[in-house]
């Protein structure tokens, strides 16, 4: 890579750009299977509701029954239609698993740059609050607000998004670092460019393969903990349809209607592992992406 | 296998003579594109000799060091040709009789023995197992044998420094136990990959004369690998000069040095500075006041303190070279100047005005006027702007909104010689040397008074370097004044007019470049110009004396 | 060395003390008062609702509530259970016994096979071995616990095989007296925890053995064996320290869900009873004590981690 063939007399043609983040991940199979795995959920999550036999509340027949007439997977143990159930209830999860983990996401971002360019009592105030968060499992600050706060919705959100954030303004944190020390920022600085535009205009440029990971992997755990939350009964309430919450009223009676379980748990694992199969793929075309230095 | 035992034996009075190592036609590819890394590649090398191997970044050099030693990195294997150590085969072994081999002989002396030493385990068991095919018996107890080749590199062979982990050791008492655990088991061949990159001249100067030594004592041959034509030039018997995977050039070192055959040994001879020269002709001397003044500048960080009482001036047209060290603070001193290190006090006057601390706190004006050009080429630049955009943002913030950006960019790149067509690329598009100019170009488009260049060759190759410093000289004449920062003592000659040598955070010497390497006062100055090897260049000047072919063509 | 260990004492018992700030402000910001949000519908009962307001210390000044609180969570008294009268401490004791246990059950199996997998990926790496264990690591990783749980049910204990029983049926006193009982959620949770523990021996062994003094060993010609045991492993476990405790600590709260799903009479199992029943005093006891394993674990991982590092235990000379 000598400079003396390139820049004597006309340049040649310039060599080929790597490709973008993206089009890097698609090239891993589990990418491909991932997207696949998510997107056949989201469809169901989406479309479901226009296409169900019955109304998620109304009666289908006998309580518990896994082969009620006129029913595909039989109904539930107050008698509605598992399979109607089923088609309604991954809206709601949906939605707020991914707004909950754009909040996270963002605000996360918002924190973790702040904190990592300005390394001032700014980070030392982010940071520590950030450690003390941590020292809470993300489950049972969730539960121990609910239970007191009562389980809204909304409030669901601000947890999710909360326990993400502190999470993701750590990974940002790391990153911002490693851009920060990076001489470009400080060549910004030199001429002076306002703070606030070397971290909209060179940081964060720099790190949007890691925060397109980060919300790949949140997007994971919120339908995990949204999930779980209702399957305690502490997210949605009856008698809303939900994944979680028909899980949490049909373990009982798995032995003699296993489908009211098996469909919403089935739903949940398979968006779960198509997400993190994505954010995966993702990862690994960032890593290829964002090595800094590069001799 | 015999061979090696017998030379073993006689080991510490084995004289010239005899083949140590012989390569012949080797070639290394890589998976899965099948590229032959290195091809074709034949050397031969005496006992008790050293081959110099050059080359710069990519050329190979690395890893036809490794395959002596019959290792190759992931994704990478011999695919052709044979190397034998005194005379047995190494290519085609199983990994057993490889290993049995490794230690004694072929040893390998590490790049950089920060990362090289295990940082969990002390000296002692380190040092031990370089020994493993020792016999105990007939050669008496290991550890007796670690003593003694510690005692060889000059370092301490007690209990206590043998219980020490790598980390409590300086970086050239590292390189020293690397080459004790290099020459422990009396190999035949040693080959040491760039052992003194990362270590200050007067370091440099005591490795390589243990090296030397070693060598001569020991009867063993030495493949020394290296970007630094002056330091081979030094130290080497033989000479390779590889050039994209092959051994364009080969011979003894005098010949090669006095008659190059191969073009590209050519170019690389003429990049090398020169550590005599007449300096750079002086312009005369103006009567105007300096563009920036230092006086009594004091810095640090926190309670540390790295610089004191430093005076400097620096003139339109004059280029001052700040030489030092590295930790002798002159990357302090240059940052303090451009407004990012804010730490410091003392007096700081810039064409007659006073220098606020931090960037920030300057006026538009003097930051226009004031430039500053990065060390390291890959990341001065942001990765996802193009060039054109690199160069425009600054300017728009300095300068305000061009009428015609174009023809700024076009400009700017112009004077950095570098096609106009370059704007649209992103900097991963570029070489090291491209981007050095991309910065360059960035730095002066606002045309300013003062640049300052902090080490912005130092993470080149020789031949980039010498076309960079061109460009620079070109920029002086117009009238910019230039503070060079610099570790190399060669350079300076080569650039400078005026020079400030900066030791532990003080000016200790500070005068015309040609009067102070002709006859340096200070005691330091004087040791620094004694440790750099004096490279002489041989060659007639023939096609335009120091310039590389790229620069001949703006 | 000992500076830093007191200081991660230090801060740790700080963090402590403001999640014990938060667990009382919590049940402060009730919309009403605790005393009322507590009875709920009954609170129409003045009589009652005044009892339960002196029970609970509501007619005191806030500050003087919360350190009459905190200086008997000091001695491990967390006051009296709302449902039966328990005292709290009283209450969870066995149960905390019984949860630890499952934790500390889980950990001993799944640490050791964990980084044995993630090592052996490590060295067989771009393999058969590797590519499978990532993909499982992967899937498993991303499947929220529960719903581990539930397919673990389905498949050995009510659907498939029917080896196993679905609930735990003993009591929390003797949790080990029924091995077979103990099967299904010290699977899942050892499931749960393993895939990070896993991903993480797996780089940081490939980033030692990609290392120059790993180089170096080899071309020194030691044996294979050697370069893996003696420079390799020691080098690498240092990053898997961490990830092992922040996974154990990951457990105290993991446990909930698992011990609701079983029915396991641990700590998980009495917050979700004292939710349902509204019982204050348990549920800001057992955030306590789940919060406190979790600085625990963290505060043991960090001196393991130091002690493990040459450079900063003999730097301080």
């Amino acid at each position: 890579m000598s400079t003396a063939d390139t820049a004597s007399g006309a340049a040649p043609a310039a060599p080929v750009r790597r490709p973008g983040l993206l089009r890097t991940a698609w090239r891993f199979h589990r990418t491909k299977i991932g997207v696949v795995l998510a997107g056949a959920v989201l469809l169901v999550a989406a479309a479901g509701p226009f296409l169900s036999p019955f109304s998620p509340t109304e009666g289908a027949g006998m309580p518990n029954s896994a082969s009620a007439a006129g029913t595909l997977f039989g109904t539930d143990e107050v008698g509605r239609d598992v399979f109607s159930r089923f088609l309604h209830g991954g809206y709601t999860l949906v939605t707020i698993a991914v707004a909950s983990a754009l909040a996270g996401v963002a605000a996360g971002a918002v924190f973790g740059i702040v904190a990592g360019y300005l390394r001032n009592w700014a980070d030392e105030l982010i940071m520590r609050t950030n450690d003390m968060l941590l020292a809470f499992p993300q489950l049972v600050l969730a539960l121990l607000l609910l239970s007191i706060l009562g389980p809204k919705v909304w409030l669901i959100v601000a947890i999710i998004a909360l326990s993400h954030a502190n999470r993701v303004a750590r990974v940002t944190r790391e990153a911002t670092l490693k851009v920060v020390e990076q001489d470009f920022v400080k060549s910004a600085e030199a001429i002076g460019v306002p703070r606030w535009r070397i971290m909209a205009a060179e940081i964060l440029p720099n790190i949007t393969s890691p925060l397109l990971v980060e919300l790949g992997l949140r997007i994971t755990y919120s339908v995990g903990t949204i999930a779980t939350l209702s399957f305690l009964g502490m997210g949605l309430q009856p008698p809303q349809a939900d994944w979680g919450l028909m899980i949490n009223e049909g373990r009982t009676a798995i032995t003699i209607q296993p489908w009211a379980v098996v469909l919403p748990v089935t739903a949940v694992a398979v968006l779960t592992i198509g997400a993190n199969l994505i954010t995966d793929g993702l990862s690994r075309a960032s890593i290829g992406i964002d090595r800094g230095v590069e001799k | 296998m015999t061979g090696s035992e017998e030379n073993a034996d006689t080991g510490a009075a084995a004289g010239r003579g005899g083949t140590a190592l012989r390569v012949d036609d080797l070639a290394v590819v890589g998976h899965p594109s099948e590229v032959e890394i290195i091809s074709g590649v034949s050397l031969t090398l005496e006992r008790g000799h050293i081959l110099g191997l050059v080359g710069e970044s990519g050329s190979g050099k690395t890893t036809l060091g490794l395959s002596l030693l019959a290792h190759c990195k992931r994704a990478t294997e011999v695919s052709h040709g044979t190397i034998e150590v005194s005379g047995n085969a190494l290519t085609g072994l199983g990994e057993k009789e490889v290993r049995r081999l490794r230690g004694r002989a072929v040893a390998y002396i590490p790049q950089s023995p920060a990362s090289a030493l295990n940082p969990a385990l002390r000296l002692r068991t380190q040092l031990t197992e370089a020994l493993h095919e020792w016999d105990e018996q007939e050669r008496g107890p290991r550890a007796d044998r670690v003593r003694e080749v510690l005692r060889e590199v000059a370092l301490p062979d007690d209990d206590a420094f043998l219980a020490r982990y790598p980390h409590q050791l300086s970086g050239g008492q590292q390189q020293r136990v690397a080459i004790a655990m290099a020459f422990a088991g009396y190999p035949d061949v040693i080959v040491m990959d760039e052992p003194t990159t990362g270590l200050d001249v007067t370091t440099q100067a005591h490795v390589l004369q243990t090296i030397r030594s070693m060598t001569r004592d020991y009867g063993t041959a030495g493949v020394y690998i290296s970007h630094d034509m002056a330091v081979v030039a030094d130290l080497a018997d033989d000479i390779a000069v590889m050039y994209k995977g092959e051994v364009v050039e080969r011979g003894a070192a005098a010949r090669v040095l006095a008659e190059p055959e191969h073009p590209y040994t050519r170019r690389l001879l003429r990049a090398v500075p020169l550590l005599r020269t007449e300096g750079h002709p002086e312009p005369e001397e103006l009567p105007e006041a300096p563009v920036l003044e230092l006086s009594g500048v004091q810095a640090g960080y926190g309670r540390t303190i790295v610089l004191r009482d430093i005076d400097l001036e620096v003139r339109r047209g004059e280029c001052v070279a700040l030489l030092g060290e590295s930790g002798s603070g002159k990357t302090t001193l240059s940052r303090s100047v451009a407004g990012l290190h804010t730490q410091f006090s003392g007096g700081m006057v810039f064409d007659g005005e006073v220098l606020a601390r931090s960037s920030y706190r300057r006026t538009p004006e003097q930051r226009r006027r004031v430039q500053y050009i990065f060390q390291n080429p890959y990341e001065a630049l942001n990765p996802r702007k193009r060039v054109r955009e690199l160069i425009l943002a600054p300017y728009t913030h300095l300068a305000g909104k061009p009428k015609d950006p174009d023809a700024v960019v076009a400009r700017a790149l112009e004077r950095a010689a570098l096609p106009a067509s370059y704007a649209a690329r992103y900097p991963e598009q570029l070489s090291g040397g491209e981007r050095q100019r991309v910065s360059i170009a960035r730095a002066i488009s606002t045309s300013p008074d003062l640049l300052i260049c902090d080490e912005i060759t130092s993470a080149l190759d020789v031949s980039v370097q010498a076309e960079i410093v061109e460009l620079l000289r070109n920029l002086q004449d117009g009238g910019m004044a230039l503070l060079f920062v610099t570790h190399n003592i060669a350079l300076v000659s080569n650039i400078a007019q005026k020079v400030a040598v900066l030791n532990k955070g003080e000016i200790v010497e500070h005068g015309h470049v040609g009067e102070v390497m002709a006859r340096p006062r200070h005691g330091y100055t004087r040791a620094l110009i004694a440790d750099t090897p004096d490279f002489e260049l041989s060659l007639p000047p023939s096609d335009a004396d120091l310039q590389a072919p790229e620069a001949a063509g703006q | 060395m000992l500076r830093l260990i007191l200081y991660r004492l230090f801060y740790g018992l700080l963090t402590l003390f403001v999640v014990s700030l938060v667990v009382f402000a919590a049940t402060q910001a009730l919309p009403s008062d605790p005393a009322q949000a507590i009875l709920g519908r009954e609170a129409a009962d003045p009589a009652r609702l005044a009892a339960l307001r002196e029970q609970l210390n509501l007619d005191q000044p806030l500050a003087l509530q919360y350190w009459s609180w905190l200086s008997g969570v000091a001695v491990l008294d967390f006051g009296t259970s709302l449902s039966g009268g328990m005292p709290v401490s009283e209450l969870l004791g066995p149960r905390v016994q019984a949860s630890l246990t499952l934790m500390l059950v889980t950990a001993v199996i799944a640490a050791p096979i964990a980084m044995a997998i993630g090592a052996f990926a490590a060295l067989r790496r771009d393999r058969r071995f590797d590519h499978t264990s990532s993909m499982a690591t992967l899937v498993l990783a991303a499947v929220p616990e529960f719903a581990v749980g539930i397919a673990g049910i389905l498949l050995l204990s009510t659907g498939g095989l029917k080896l196993l029983p679905a609930v735990y049926a003993g009591s929390s006193t003797e949790v080990l007296a029924n091995p077979d009982q103990l099967v299904l959620p010290v699977l899942t949770l050892a499931i749960a925890v393993s895939p990070p523990i896993i991903r993480m021996m797996r780089a940081s062994m490939i980033e030692v053995l990609e290392s120059e003094y790993v180089q170096q060993a080899r071309l020194k010609g030691l044996p294979e064996r050697t370069v893996i045991w003696r420079h390799a492993a020691p080098n690498a476990i240092g990053p898997v320290a961490q990830v092992i405790a922040l996974q154990l600590g990951w457990l105290a709260g993991g446990v909930v869900a698992i011990e609701f799903l079983f029915n396991f009479p641990g700590i998980g199992k009495a917050l979700m009873d004292a939710i349902e029943a509204r019982n204050l005093p348990v549920i800001q006891a057992v955030a306590l004590l789940i919060a406190a394993v979790y600085v625990l674990v963290n505060l043991i991982a960090d001196v393991v981690g130091l002690a493990a590092n040459p450079k900063v235990r003999v730097s301080s000379r």
